[in-house]
């Protein structure tokens, strides 16, 4: 078990997610960054789709009450234990008494936190992610808070275990986010089409679990349509759908939300693309005010991303068998 | 009436099946989704039925895009000469319109809605032509809805009225969407009515509150232990108005966990309502009394 003495901004449990509940308005829930909460279970020892913690923007603190190994990966904010700082990527042994904390963050947006054995909150609906809008999964349903006492498994790790540099990703500056156009791209006008790409934009403040917003660039503008039955009176209204995740749209053609992993699954905007699987553990990572270049690409260049993807997790895999 | 197909990313396949909202496209869209079902393509993860659209979540490591369209495409045929009849359930959802916590909400939110002066039951009102707030609800509680679609947030219904088109109700909108809607709202947005199943952000006009949970992850409430969302695609609603006394009582008979739905099993033939709207209406919310 460990006790929460501080709990950061938002930290909360999650895994892979959850799947097959999406028509009915429950997201997939589970890391925004799956590359690194893999890449920490595999460092302690863990099947790579454990439980862990996700702590965005600011660790927490945390006291355990067991012995275990841990590693912190994703966001640059160095694990400290008992005051003695710890590298990111690497395990490191935490004895029972002592105390987890963080530095300040130095990059990225998230960070992972893994302890060998897992963290043992109850499946719901087939995962242990938490789910907040829902109230759904995870601890209680919701992020962690001062005085929780959180479950952990059974687990052997290995301390002074680490991943080569190379085995890691981030987003770069400005963050290069690769979109394939689609689903009402066809709304957008040539022009605006282009600048939507040219421009670079900004996250915005408001990015969170269920979707990032962008500012800085130029407005969508729409080409002539008749307005359909049902839509509503906004030029960006579409007879309320569902949304992809990672789609982007537009309300009112001003700043583009690209939703993630606790999205809302419809409405009524429209969306002018999508970005590629492979590209939204970067998302993950970024914080508000990162420069952001959209980048179109090809079905045929997302599926290579995407094999990229595998191979790299596959090469994790096995530095760290 | 036609389907247009686009992928959402590499592992999404978009259906438009019309760009405006009829009962005809969502019946389309429901049969689709229930073709997709049974085929039992390898790799789809997802099958999500939405007003006049659909979509379909896949995993491109074990079909290719290409493939998956491929897939639901041929499925169209069949989808279009399925009977556009179901047997599906109708449900009395209580209403108590005019509350006062949406009130107070709405109050608190003014400045993002067309008309500051009134409330969105006035303003709703008058841009569809009712000369009272009553008549207006009157014509919302007058006929059956069909859950059209179930999402946005954890269970929450969107629902379409059974009435002609120009009958339908029509409203935009909030300006900026509200960042606090109570729970168990009932909402209005394009052609859409709602029910917000959680407390949160939402756009829609505010017209009432149901006392009736409809969402439950903790599977307490008795109608809600063998799942915990209420509503699916297909079912169909009757608002019912209630007075603030039997509002409070359902109120406290969901505390002593004793509130039951009133729920009946109907069968809903889209060729019987074209043919005369009144008479299915009345068959269909004869079932409840």
């Amino acid at each position: 078990m460990i006790k929460v003495l501080n709990p950061g901004l938002a930290t909360s449990v999650q895994d892979m997610g959850r799947h097959g509940y999406y028509h009915l308005g429950i997201p997939q829930s589970g890391g925004m960054d799956q590359l690194a909460l893999q890449a920490a279970n595999l460092l302690v020892g863990n099947a790579s789709d454990a439980a862990v913690l996700e702590a965005t923007f600011m660790g927490p603190e945390l006291e355990f009450t067991a012995d275990a190994v841990v590693a912190v990966t994703g966001a640059a904010m160095t694990p400290k234990v008992d005051g003695a700082e710890q590298a990111n990527w690497e395990s490191f042994a935490v004895k029972a008494g002592q105390v987890l904390s963080f530095d300040y963050l130095k990059g990225g947006a998230r960070a992972y936190i893994a302890i060998s054995g897992g963290i043992d909150v109850p499946v719901v609906l087939g995962s242990r992610s938490t789910y907040t809008l829902g109230a759904l999964g995870g601890f209680q349903g919701r992020p962690l808070a001062a005085g929780d006492e959180v479950p952990v498994g059974q687990g052997k790790g290995t301390a002074g275990r680490s991943l080569d540099a190379s085995l890691r990703r981030a987003p770069g500056s400005p963050a290069e986010i690769r979109v394939l156009p689609g689903i009402y791209w066809h709304w957008v006008t040539d022009k605006s089409g282009a600048q939507f790409y040219e421009d670079t934009w900004k996250v915005a403040p408001e990015a969170d679990r269920i979707g990032y917003r962008f500012r800085g660039g130029r407005p969508i503008e729409f080409t002539e349509r008749e307005r359909p039955f049902g839509a509503g009176s906004d030029p960006s209204n579409i007879v309320d759908g569902c949304y992809p995740y990672g789609s982007i749209q537009v309300p009112g053609g001003t700043e583009p939300i690209i939703l993630h992993r606790d999205a809302v699954s419809g409405g009524g905007y429209f969306m002018l693309g999508t970005v590629i699987s492979a590209d939204m553990d970067l998302i993950g990572q970024m914080q508000p005010h990162t420069p952001t270049q959209f980048v179109k690409v090809t079905m045929d260049e997302a599926l290579q991303a995407r094999a990229d993807r595998t191979a790299l997790i596959g090469r994790i895999h096995e530095a760290l068998a | 009436m036609e389907s247009r197909y686009t992928f959402g990313g590499d592992e999404h396949v978009f259906c438009e099946v019309d760009t405006e909202m009829s009962l005809e496209a969502f019946f389309k869209s429901l049969s689709m989704t229930n073709a997709v079902r049974e085929s039992q393509i390898r790799g789809v993860t997802e099958i999500c039925p939405a007003n006049a659209s659909f979509q379909i979540k896949f995993d491109p490591d074990i079909i290719k895009p290409d493939d998956m369209l491929a897939e639901i495409k041929k499925l169209e045929v069949q989808a279009e000469s399925a009977e556009s009849s179901m047997d599906t359930r109708i449900v009395e959802v209580p209403v108590l319109y005019n509350d006062p916590w949406t009130h107070e909400t709405l109050m608190r939110f003014r400045e993002r809605h067309q008309d500051p002066s009134g409330t969105d039951l006035d303003y709703s009102a008058r841009i569809n032509g009712y000369d009272t707030v009553d008549d207006f609800i009157a014509a919302h509680s007058g006929s059956p809805w069909f859950v059209s679609m179930v999402g946005f947030v954890a269970g929450l219904p969107f629902l379409y009225q059974t009435v002609e088109r120009e009958k339908q109700i029509e409203v935009p909108k909030y300006l900026r969407p509200r960042t606090d809607t109570p729970k168990l709202t009932v909402g209005y947005g394009g052609c859409f009515s709602c029910i917000y199943s959680v407390r949160g952000a939402g756009g829609y006009q505010m017209f009432g509150v149901t006392p009736m949970p409809i969402f439950d992850p903790q599977q307490r409430i008795k109608y809600l232990q063998d799942f915990m969302i209420f509503f699916k695609p297909g079912d169909l609603v009757k608002f019912s108005p209630i007075d603030r006394d039997t509002y409070d009582a359902a109120v406290e008979a969901v505390e002593a966990n004793e509130f039951e739905p009133k729920i009946r099993d109907v069968r809903f033939s889209l060729d019987e309502f074209n043919a005369d709207i009144n008479a299915c209406n009345a068959k269909l919310e004869g079932a409840l009394k």
